[in-house]
């Protein structure tokens, strides 16, 4: 936590999540007090040695909540760096400490009561740490309860407290007095799970419904936002420029290929692969231009830089058709093959005289011819009036592209 | 759409004696169906609309059509299903798919269950009429963009063919949906191989037929891969 928050206002105390120790109630207090976790942890630990430390410790557990999960990834990142960290290297050795104490105080390591409490102790931790505020949730739905380490880690902590209460009693002879009591004990909890069992299911039912439920309505709002921001918004749009058919047509056909996209397509890089960036530069001319541009690509490979200018050169292409052949479509055809990319874009304008253009006509000489041959591909043009034009563009991949 | 390829016919008769050819509209959009009635006019009859599954399968027996214009995208199971349905009772009946969604999988699915031709919405009211015609006749009908779809769908892999009959184009028939994809119309085409139009309109059939009947392994996979809707 940095000094300045720290300074502003102490944040609100959370059980740590990174770079816990036992629940992370040394780490969250040292983030809260804005001072160093070794600090507290000796402090708890030279507290424990009193005994208040370890009820406060417990206390603490259940009553401050945890921090948020972190996405796994970043947690995954955290557990690596646990590792290297010397702080909580100490603290473990602290604690190893405490149970040695323990060990020493109850008379050695040969005492069946010091181990039969241990056990009862560490399945309680386990039971109540998953059933602690944050991850109730978490042990209830009904994925971590089908989850394995979920199942098993209950069935450890079960088990760890039967040895340890059966343990002890058996250890103070007091098992067959104790047997009448605990028949009634498990009878009534029997009778008491039958009866209770169907409206727990109901509950734990009843949440995820619930659950699922709001998670459709997240969809559905947001679905509406996209649909309100774009399609609603054209729509208004196409209402009030009803005089103007070009313009129209332009806002249906941006809005359609923005919705389509927003559907059907994963979200291709247009900078990395040659279809996404061929009908990336046809939308953008068919936007300046408002003639519709068809584009149809077969095969897909990665972009290089000999790629871009022949795609520079397509828009090129595409811009002079828009601009001279009139209001009828564009096909563009790309032809990705290992050796090279084909690019053909074609108009069904009136054409024109090839030899008739002047020499210093920077279009199509400067921008596409001389585009592909300083590239080392080569553009080919196929015209003449009444036919409408062709360019053909065609340039060789880099060798170990594929 | 770009432009669909049209060449005359105009002389040919359908059934029933009509001069034009008697159509069923199924589309799950009541306006759309309605524009396209109005857009196609007099060059075709609309004999029937449906707007699913069922009520497709109902008017198509009912009215015995020359041609279907088929939604992709259908209630009750989709436009595959109304071909697998219909074409089991009356395979004389023919499809022209139509549909807003132009993803490959939709494409491929709808010619692979027995339309013979495949446009976009975007397409003009004249066009599309051309289409009918030309599908109720017999032909099939390439988009630029089908056409690119069957050229990616049977494209070169190492894979040897399982059945080279099928499972291969041939180099005409690799040059025709090249034009074909780069917007060239029938006649175009055939002027371009220096071919009759008739024999571009083979060369298109045989490619249709090998799409339908070919078990390629790699076109079915081709179009879950991609994993486009």
């Amino acid at each position: 936590m940095s000094d300045t928050a720290a300074a502003e206002e102490a944040p609100r105390m959370q059980r740590a999540r990174d770079g816990r120790l036992v629940a992370g109630v040394g780490a969250g207090m040292a983030r809260h007090l804005g001072i160093s976790t070794t600090v507290v942890r000796l402090a708890l630990l030279a507290l424990g040695f009193a005994g208040i430390g370890i009820a406060v410790y417990f206390a603490l557990v259940f009553f401050v909540p945890a921090e948020a999960a972190a996405d796994p990834r970043e947690r995954a990142e955290s557990a690596r760096r646990q590792g290297r960290d010397l702080a909580q290297l100490l603290a473990y050795l602290a604690v190893a400490g405490v149970v040695g104490m323990l060990f020493l105080v109850f008379g050695g390591l040969f005492d069946p009561l010091l181990w039969l409490i241990v056990f009862g102790a560490i399945g309680g931790a386990i039971l109540w740490q998953q059933a602690n505020p944050a991850q109730r949730d978490e042990w209830v739905s009904a994925t971590s309860l089908r989850s394995r380490t979920g199942v098993l880690r209950a069935g450890a902590g079960i088990l760890l407290i039967v040895i340890g209460v059966f343990g002890f009693l058996a250890f103070q002879q007091q098992l067959h007095e104790a047997r009448a009591g605990l028949t009634f004990a498990v009878a009534t909890l029997a009778g008491i799970s039958l009866v209770a069992a169907p409206w727990i299911v109901g509950l734990v039912r009843e949440r995820d419904r619930e659950r699922r439920e709001r998670i459709r309505n997240q969809e559905r709002a947001e679905l509406a936002a996209h649909i309100h921001d774009s399609v609603l918004h054209t729509l208004t749009l196409i209402q009030r420029r009803a005089e103007d058919p070009r313009e129209v047509q332009r806002l249906a056909r941006v809005q359609e290929r923005a919705l389509r996209g927003w559907l059907y397509q994963r979200p291709a890089d247009a900078e990395t692969t040659v279809k996404a960036a061929l009908e990336r530069v046809a939308a953008e001319v068919e936007e300046v231009h408002g003639v519709p541009i068809d584009v149809v690509c077969v095969g897909d490979g990665d972009m290089d830089d000999a790629i871009h200018a022949e795609l520079r050169a397509a828009r090129e292409a595409m811009v002079n058709a828009s601009k001279y052949a009139g209001p009828e479509t564009v096909s563009v055809y790309g032809e990705v093959e290992p050796e090279q990319v084909l690019v053909f874009v074609r108009d069904r304008g009136p054409g024109f005289d090839l030899d008739a253009v002047p020499q210093d006509r920077m279009g199509v000489r400067g921008s596409i011819v001389g585009r592909m041959e300083r590239h080392g591909g080569s553009a080919r043009i196929r015209t003449s009036p009444g036919e409408g034009t062709e360019v053909q563009l065609t340039m060789p991949r880099i060798k170990g592209a594929e | 759409m770009g432009t669909v390829a049209y060449v005359g016919d105009d002389n040919e008769t359908f059934a029933g004696g009509a001069a034009v050819p008697r159509v069923v509209i199924v589309d799950d959009h009541r306006l759309f169906r309605s524009g396209v009635r109005g857009e196609l006019g007099d060059a075709v009859e609309v004999v029937g609309e449906a707007g699913d599954v069922d009520s497709a399968v109902r008017v198509i027996a009912e009215h015995g059509p020359d041609l279907v214009l088929l939604d992709v995208h259908l209630p009750g199971g989709g436009g595959v299903e109304v071909l697998r349905r219909v074409l089991a009772r009356q395979p004389e009946v023919r499809f022209l798919a139509l549909s807003v969604s132009d993803a490959a999988e939709d494409v491929i699915g709808v010619v692979r269950g027995g339309a013979r031709g495949y446009v976009t919405k975007t397409i003009s009211g004249r066009e599309l009429a051309d289409a009918i015609v030309r599908v109720a006749d017999g032909d099939a009908v390439f988009s630029p963009r089908l056409a690119g779809f069957v050229l990616d769908a049977f494209a070169a892999t190492d894979a040897p063919p399982m059945d080279p009959e099928l499972d291969r184009l041939t180099q005409r028939e690799r040059e025709v949906l090249r034009l074909i994809a780069r917007g060239y119309a029938y006649k175009e085409v055939a002027k371009e191989l220096f071919i009759s139009v008739k024999t571009v309109e083979t060369h298109v059939s045989s490619v249709l037929r090998k799409l339908q009947l070919s078990n390629r392994h790699e076109l079915s996979r081709w179009a879950t891969a991609r994993k486009l809707v």
